[in-house]
């Protein structure tokens, strides 16, 4: 078994509106700072795995090195959904484990703001002559004549059909779940938007997929976020204060979707995230009662709850009384999303991986100010891209 | 969208390949001969097992709704608010709207009774039909 990966440097850019950057300035943002935070100039790196996803192109990390040094190492680029960033980390910690590098680069960027709703395929135009396409042969495109392929549609299901499953659920009940979010948002001043809402207003806005208002979905936004890992021995080289800062990498885990009965209907992100939560809970040797804080992929209210259960920190079927305790804020016994969320914070897909390990990190470094979670020591991070992939990191605090 | 009963016509065809309009209209699924999962789509091989051969099965008319979202926001060109739904018809996931019914959660209930029915979605320049469906409720 090879030794401890520890993350020595992280970074993300404030998320929101940058209108004069590109996904590149992103990256290079969240590459320096991440590097400067670890002490460690580009030439110590020996492998780059850059996410940007919808950016186009095959060659992010390519073009983010003719910025911040191009060193001729490997770059591995990777496009894994909304689990991109996470599946960039996967790569950097496996390199470490399997002796290839000493330091490993991950990075992700997006630019998503305006981006509108990100739905399924649309269809050229119609009409002429019916023709049959795709692996349905449909005569027309299928959105919103069978179903919905938006993913605030299907999301919601997800979360509508945990309730049918198990009861409790109510349109106010997901809306308290945002309330809590948008809440814990306020203290976070890198969140894409810092407001919070009541609950009235969380029902009242815009409706966009029942249950699921405006505020209850994730924000398309801006940003970069980055991070430095090393290896046992690298790590012993360092200053004596970066050790201390120095943040352990318990587990790494990335899954698929399993197959599982009507998962081809509707997206399955349960089967995959129990997985990856228990193999992280395994190779961490870590109990979910002793998680400090959880940084969960809320890209909707209704997907948080079903991850309460899927991350196990409840009894299977206990998601709705979780929450109704008081749990998940962040004076509860299992903060969930204290920065906010996606749902405030923002989602800019291949930097959201990432940044919710910089905000876990954060927090066990005692380097989170005003939102600071008191002593945390353990903590856990999650990203689920659809199609389906699953990242989960456990982080602890160097006990040094 | 009119939401009808399966008239038989040689100027309709079908919005997808499993929806048969003949007779009663139904649905028919690809079902792997090895483990018997079902797929609606053309199947290289089944995800379950790895099985590469299928039968087609007809997919049961009535099913109860498993999950369901009022959609009011869509891609362009969609018409909102509309009701998409997972109906378990018999064991088997279908995806489709629900129709015939008041968009809103007063009306729309997780599991709720609903059967399959049929309407056009339009006519070609040829004045050939596609017929859709949905799911409407059974009393
Ligand atoms: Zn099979």
């Amino acid at each position: 078994m090879a030794g401890n990966v520890w993350i020595v440097g992280i970074h993300m850019t404030k998320f929101g509106r940058h209108p004069t950057l590109d996904t590149v300035d992103l990256g290079t943002e969240a590459i320096r700072g991440a590097l400067a935070d670890a002490g460690l100039r580009m030439r110590d790196v020996g492998l780059l795995a850059a996410g940007n996803l919808m950016g186009g192109g095959g060659s992010f990390g390519q073009r983010l090195q003719k910025q911040v040094g191009q060193t001729g190492i490997p770059v591995f680029n990777v496009a894994n959904a909304c689990a991109t960033g996470a599946t960039a980390l996967r790569v950097a910690v496996m390199a470490i484990r399997a002796g290839e590098t000493e330091v490993g680069l991950a990075v992700g960027a997006e630019k998503l703001s305006g981006a509108g709703l990100l739905a399924g395929g649309t269809r050229a135009e119609e009409g002429d002559r019916w023709s049959r396409e795709g692996r349905y042969g449909a005569v027309a495109a299928l959105d919103g004549r069978v179903g919905t392929e938006t993913m605030p549609g299907v999301f919601a299901q997800i979360g509508m059909e945990y309730g049918h499953r198990y009861g409790g659920t109510s349109f106010e009940l997901f809306a308290r779940i945002s309330e809590k979010n948008h809440a814990h948002s306020t203290l976070n001043p890198l969140a894409a938007y810092q407001k919070r809402f009541t609950l009235k207003q969380i029902m009242n806005d815009v409706m966009i997929a029942y249950p699921n208002t405006r505020p209850m979905c994730s924000a398309n936004c801006d940003g970069g976020a980055a991070v430095v890992v090393v290896s046992d021995s690298k790590l012993r080289t360092l200053p004596i204060e970066q050790q201390r800062r120095a943040v352990k990498i318990s587990a790494s885990v990335l899954t698929s979707d399993p197959w599982q009965d009507g998962c081809q209907i509707l997206p399955d992100i349960n089967t995959l995230t129990r997985a990856a939560a228990e193999q992280a809970y395994e190779q961490a040797g870590v109990d979910p009662e002793d998680l400090d804080l959880v940084e969960l992929h809320d890209c909707f209210a209704t997907a948080e709850l079903v991850h309460y259960d899927n991350l196990k920190l409840c009894p299977q079927g206990g998601a709705v009384d979780f929450f109704n305790s008081g749990a998940t804020w962040r004076d509860g016994t299992t903060p969930v999303n204290v920065s906010g969320g996606l749902e405030s914070k923002g989602h800019p897909i291949a930097a959201t991986g990432i940044a919710n390990v910089w905000e876990v990190v954060t927090h066990l470094r005692g380097e989170a100010g005003h939102r600071q979670i008191t002593d945390a020591r353990v903590g856990l991070a999650h990203v689920i891209g659809l199609g389906n992939a699953c990242g989960v990191h456990i982080l602890e605090k160097a006990v040094a | 969208m009119a939401w009808c009963g399966g008239r038989v016509s040689a100027h309709r065809v079908p919005l997808v390949d499993y929806l048969i309009l003949e007779g009663e209209p139904h649905l028919v699924a690809h079902e792997c001969l090895a483990c018997g999962a079902r797929y609606f789509d053309r199947r290289n091989g089944c995800a379950a097992c790895e099985g590469a051969e299928f039968r087609d099965v007809d997919v049961a008319t009535e099913g109860e709704l498993r999950a369901f979202t009022i959609v009011s926001s869509a891609a362009a060109g969609v018409p909102v608010p509309f009701v998409a739904g997972v109906i378990d018809c018999g064991g088997t996931a279908v995806r489709g709207n629900v129709v015939n019914i008041p968009a809103d959660p007063e009306h729309v209930v997780l599991g709720m009774k609903v059967r399959l029915t049929t309407g056009s979605i339009g006519t070609d320049a040829a004045g050939v039909e596609a017929v859709g469906y949905g799911f409407e409720p059974a009393d």
